[in-house]
């Protein structure tokens, strides 16, 4: 009933396509962590037509889909002549490129406002007492800010970071030669849908349960209440005890 | 731009609006389809029992695990081979294919239940014991509890999250578009392709699933305001 001759054949070859799948996550998951930072600046800025452009920038890419925004980079800007004959064109010509910058545009405006979540909820009072000890803006950001707002956002980041896995799938449709796009192409030659597909998703799911493993382990380290007791610096329990020692 | 979106007699603004109609019928069937798959699994993770709670888990893992477009690929290929193999049971010829509007809702459905899960578990676990607890108190049956405590109660925790969970739904149904079923992605490509205008017609297309996006948005914060105003007078006339 089951080829199991085939299936693992099919599980080696896309397994040849997990570099394309990897490449296109981390190029545009760090170009979308660099854009995030640059439009929460934006956002949190008081300057009204900053924080303005970055509202509208959330709202445009939050507000529509993906596969819409791949399309409009990969097959829109084409079109232009001025873009045809400018710098840009060698670049924007690859297929995997466009991919890369589609899902960066897209991520960062998630991940800007993820951040701004953890950047709200930093209490107020951590950061006057940085103050008061005399620490610099750049340190204050170092040691406080960057830390506490990373603790406060990583399960919603944890989730966009798996959501971009995901959506690196769709470079499928503007022939990169991905996971999805190499099960594609088995398909068309085997007519065997299912077994393909399901070996695909299969690599999806374990892809994405090392992500959660990691940003588990990230977790951990942030916050000392996760670790084991033992790490942590003793704490005098009982105050009745630590004052008898002392007697 | 306006010009090559004519609403006349060839004029694309009418496949465009009627492709916007399908998205949103689309997306409504999935949203519901999700709510019922949804509460199931909200239920499910919250049972006693711990193999009841796996199956809500791996549910959830399942379809938040794997990329959507692969989803659809499986139901639109799946679906139409386990009925074309039903067929065959009752002497039916040849491939069967299901309707891609179905597969499609049904995928997107099923995705949409797995957020719409956590959504409703979390809104249940914010529900404060006491009020059931009360309803007890007073002899309220089972089911009536359920009808006066806990649904409407959820359903106001539950409405910025299912929001959110729209608003993918509403998204991802673009992707149904690689089915064939003419919704707004497909028919940005058609237009796109036969004019060969592919800037204008992907904005147009992009710009009509961001005016969806934003209404529904507002609708949303709308029926909060308005649940959350009713509670409030509710709860202002019993003190």
């Amino acid at each position: 009933m089951i080829d199991f001759a085939f299936l693992s054949d099919t599980f080696l070859k896309l397994i040849g396509a997990l570099p394309v799948t990897l490449g296109l996550f981390f190029c545009s998951f760090v170009l979308g962590g660099v854009l995030s930072l640059l439009i929460l600046a934006m956002r949190m800025s008081s300057n009204r037509l900053l924080s303005g452009f970055a509202r509208g920038y959330i709202l445009v890419f939050r507000g529509s889909p993906l596969l819409i925004q791949l399309f409009l980079i990969y097959y829109g800007l084409g079109q232009f002549e001025v873009v045809r004959h400018s710098f840009v064109w060698p670049v924007l010509r690859e297929p995997f490129a466009c991919a890369v910058v589609a899902l960066a545009l897209c991520t960062a405006s998630y991940t800007a406002e993820i951040l701004r979540g953890g950047l709200l909820a930093i209490p107020t009072g951590q950061i006057e007492a940085g103050i008061a000890c005399g620490m610099s803006r750049w340190l204050l950001l170092r040691r406080i800010i960057a830390p506490v707002m990373l603790r406060y956002a990583l399960p919603a980041y944890s989730t966009e970071a798996i959501l971009l896995v995901k959506s690196t799938a769709l470079a499928s449709l503007v022939t990169v030669w991905d996971v999805t796009g190499v099960a594609q192409q088995i398909i068309q030659r085997t007519y065997r849908t299912m077994e393909v597909f399901i070996c695909a998703a299969l690599i999806y799911l374990i892809l994405n349960f090392i992500i959660v493993q990691i940003y588990a382990q990230i977790e951990r380290y942030l916050s000392p209440r996760l670790r084991t007791p033992d790490e942590e610096p003793a704490l005098p329990v009982n105050p009745a005890i630590a004052g008898e020692k002392n007697d | 731009m306006m010009a090559t979106l004519g609403f006349g007699e060839n004029g694309w603004g009418n496949l465009i609006l009627g492709a916007a109609c399908t998205t949103l019928l689309l997306s409504l069937v999935a949203l519901m389809v999700g709510a019922l798959v949804g509460s199931g699994v909200a239920a499910a993770k919250l049972s006693r029992h711990r193999p009841v709670r796996w199956l809500g888990d791996g549910y959830s893992v399942i379809f938040r695990g794997i990329p959507e477009l692969l989803i659809i690929y499986l139901f639109y290929f799946g679906g139409s081979g386990l009925v074309t193999q039903i067929g065959h049971l009752f002497g039916a010829d040849g491939f069967i294919e299901m309707p891609p509007f179905l597969i499609g809702a049904l995928a997107i459905g099923l995705i949409s239940g797995s957020y719409q899960g956590e959504v409703y578990r979390a809104a249940r676990l914010a529900l404060s014991k006491g009020e059931v607890e009360a309803a007890q108190a007073i002899g309220m049956p089972k089911w009536r509890i359920f009808q006066r405590i806990i649904v409407p109660q959820v359903v106001r925790y539950a409405l910025p999250g299912m929001s959110n969970v729209w608003q993918m739904s509403l998204k991802d149904s673009a992707l149904i578009s690689v089915t064939g079923i003419v919704e707004l992605m497909r028919a940005s490509q058609v237009a796109a392709g036969s004019t060969r205008q592919y800037f204008t017609f992907y904005l147009i297309g992009g710009g009509c699933y961001l005016v969806l996006t934003v209404l529904s948005n507002g609708a949303f914060r709308k029926a909060e305001k308005r649940m959350g105003r009713a509670h409030q007078s509710r709860t202002a006339a019993q003190h």
